[in-house]
């Protein structure tokens, strides 16, 4: 016997009570691990699929949705730009670096994003097998793409046109699988890389052979003389200054609008911030009922439990140990609906990602535990021992006598 | 070993007692008699240790009982005296045999006779029951029992018969007595029980005649 057995004993022996004490305050604290695990891993996933882009370049509309939609790939874009547009911006002797993106096209809801190679070197790509595209209609799989939809090198499959999945399907021209990558827990992961000219050719209603068989540009625009379109530019800057001129001078350009990742990312952690602090704010409301709970649980099992503290204290236990018994039994709740409300927080975030694997949660993972869950585990003890104070300062007090003669 | 001197307590200004002084040695047996309200069992919190008297002494085995002050007197009081109260008060989310080690882990204990003391209590076979599924009966023993875990010198026993027939009364008087006299302790009873008193020669009334 020992006084941790002790108030284990007295715990579980009104089980209901323990019970609901301990869920109460797993809850609370379950919403704060899944909000503290998908922020740690959100605000990384999002900075990490940014980096080395320093400004996006599109049609007119929301920056954001334009940055959404060109980096992340989960917006639509805002629209086309013309090619002729896009290539006298990147004569600009401040961009040290163009990727033009072409996009509209989908295959089973993953998006094809037609590009360069350079687009494989931004998030420095590494192939599980295969190679990068070389011809028109040659594909390159992100690692996901490949596992869910069991696509194989050499196997072919036909797009359908618009960004989400069940539109009509271009019947003309198969996409041939060249390249699988490996799975990077990037953005790139989820997607199916091409061509810039596969794509324009998929729209194109006349069939010219000569041009299928020809070899599409590797880096910088593709050739051509016709009239065509993308969507948007990555654009890397060659010096600070550029940050300074580049964005006026292109939204001064009446077709086109640059919009900065960093700048848009902080904005949208700003407006997630919101919804964010309402959902704390109803988590810590939980604990604090929970850590009100507690303190109740324990004053009114007092009452009941006076003369037992009477009779311990006849049998040779201190007033310091009854203190310690009553406080004991707050933090041992605590700790256990800690430990309750991690484990449901990671199975939460697991139920979350498996339900939501093409979308903004696709590359998030709930096997990973961070130090701030420590944090969790050491607050929740002092919950239990703050709501535990008074019940156990009342304990400490416990006149034997009065007690023993009162019944 | 025991000596009780000079002792005085009051509640409040009118009701005050006095006591007589008393004096035992080892395996010493004496009965306290008294009407309901006459004190006896606040004599019986001043000889445990539970109640400080106004003045007086109460001297156990060589040490002044209220002159030790806090956790030293928690544990001199559960290492040297056994208390059996009037109703058992076993500690219900404890099995029998937890509520005899609670005792032993209070004063650092072992509890190595625990084992015999439930066998010649003859509640050795509900050793792992909780309080609940026992007799009456039964749970006075297992008090008895639990006052007796940490061999004290000195067993104080309030109206352990008031709520026992005949028959269980005597059980539990003889109980008390065998058990005292095996661990050479002083064992008073307080009792307003007309039973007893043919049990125990050496009686002391308190509050005035019967």
């Amino acid at each position: 016997m020992n006084m941790l057995k002790l108030s284990w004993k007295y715990l579980i022996f009104k089980p209901l009570n323990t019970g609901l004490n301990i869920l109460l305050l797993a809850l609370g604290l379950a919403i704060i691990t899944v909000l503290i695990l998908i922020q740690d891993q959100f605000e990384n996933k999002m900075t990490q699929d940014a980096k080395g882009i320093d400004l996006v370049v599109g049609a007119k509309g929301s920056p954001l949705q334009l940055i959404l939609s060109s980096i992340y790939h989960i917006d639509y874009p805002t629209g086309n730009i013309d090619l002729k547009d896009a290539q006298s911006i990147s004569k600009n002797r401040l961009i040290k670096n163009v990727i033009p993106l072409g996009m509209g096209d989908n295959y089973e809801g993953f998006r094809i994003v037609g590009t360069n190679h350079d687009y494989l070197e931004l998030y420095t790509v590494a192939f599980q097998g295969g190679s990068a595209w070389e011809k028109p209609f040659d594909v390159v799989l992100g690692s996901e793409v490949a596992k869910k939809l069991k696509l194989n090198l050499g196997d072919n499959f036909i797009g359908s046109h618009g960004i989400g999945s069940s539109s009509h399907e271009h019947d003309a021209h198969p996409y041939r699988v060249t390249g699988i990558l490996q799975p990077k827990g990037n953005v790139v992961d989820n997607l199916i890389l091409t061509s810039i000219e596969s794509v324009w050719y998929t729209h194109d209603e006349e069939h010219d052979h000569a041009k299928m068989e020809a070899s599409v540009s590797k880096t910088g625009f593709p050739l051509t003389e016709e009239d065509r379109e993308v969507t948007s530019l990555l654009l890397q800057y060659r010096n600070p200054i550029a940050a300074v001129q580049l964005p006026r001078m292109i939204n001064s350009k009446s077709a086109l609008q640059a919009a900065s990742p960093s700048f848009e990312i902080s904005r949208l952690f700003e407006l997630l911030g919101v919804g964010v602090k309402v959902i704390q704010g109803l988590a810590i409301v939980i604990i604090v009922i929970a850590g009100l709970g507690i303190f109740i649980a324990l004053f009114n099992s007092l009452k009941e439990r006076k003369y037992d503290l009477a009779v311990m204290r006849t049998l040779g236990a201190s007033s310091g140990q009854l203190f310690l018994h009553i406080v004991l039994e707050g933090v041992i709740l605590t700790f256990l609906g800690a430990l309750l409300g991690i484990a449901i927080g990671h199975l939460f975030l697991a139920i979350l990602v498996m339900q939501n694997e093409q979308g903004v949660l696709g590359g998030l993972t709930a096997a990973v535990f961070l130090k701030e869950e420590f944090l969790i585990l050491a607050f929740a003890i002092g919950v239990g021992f703050i709501a535990s104070l008074i019940p156990a300062w009342t304990a400490y007090q416990t006149d034997i006598a009065k007690q023993l003669t009162k019944s | 070993m025991l000596a009780a001197k000079n002792i005085e307590f009051n509640y409040d200004k009118v009701r005050k007692f006095e006591f007589p002084d008393i004096q035992m040695k080892e395996g010493d047996e004496l009965l306290i008699l008294g009407k309901s309200g006459s004190g006896k069992t606040t004599i019986l919190n001043i000889l445990g240790g539970l109640l400080k008297p106004l003045s007086g002494e109460v001297i156990i085995g060589g040490s002044s009982l209220y002159q030790l002050k806090g956790a030293s007197l928690d544990k001199f009081r559960g290492k040297n005296i056994g208390i059996i109260f009037q109703k058992p008060h076993i500690l219900a989310p404890l099995t029998v045999e937890e509520n005899l080690r609670l005792a032993n882990f209070f004063v650092g204990e072992r509890g190595k006779q625990n084992e015999a003391l439930l066998r010649e209590l003859g509640i050795f076979e509900k050793r792992k029951s909780k309080i609940s599924t026992l007799s009456e009966g039964e749970a006075q023993r297992v008090s008895i029992a639990r006052a007796l875990a940490n061999s004290p010198k000195l067993i104080l026993a309030d109206e352990p018969t008031s709520s026992l027939d005949d028959e269980n009364a005597t059980i539990v008087i003889k109980l008390l007595q065998e058990q005292a006299k095996k661990f050479q302790a002083a064992l008073i009873i307080v009792t307003h029980d007309q039973r007893v008193k043919n049990f125990i020669s050496n009686q002391v009334i308190v509050g005035g005649t019967l």
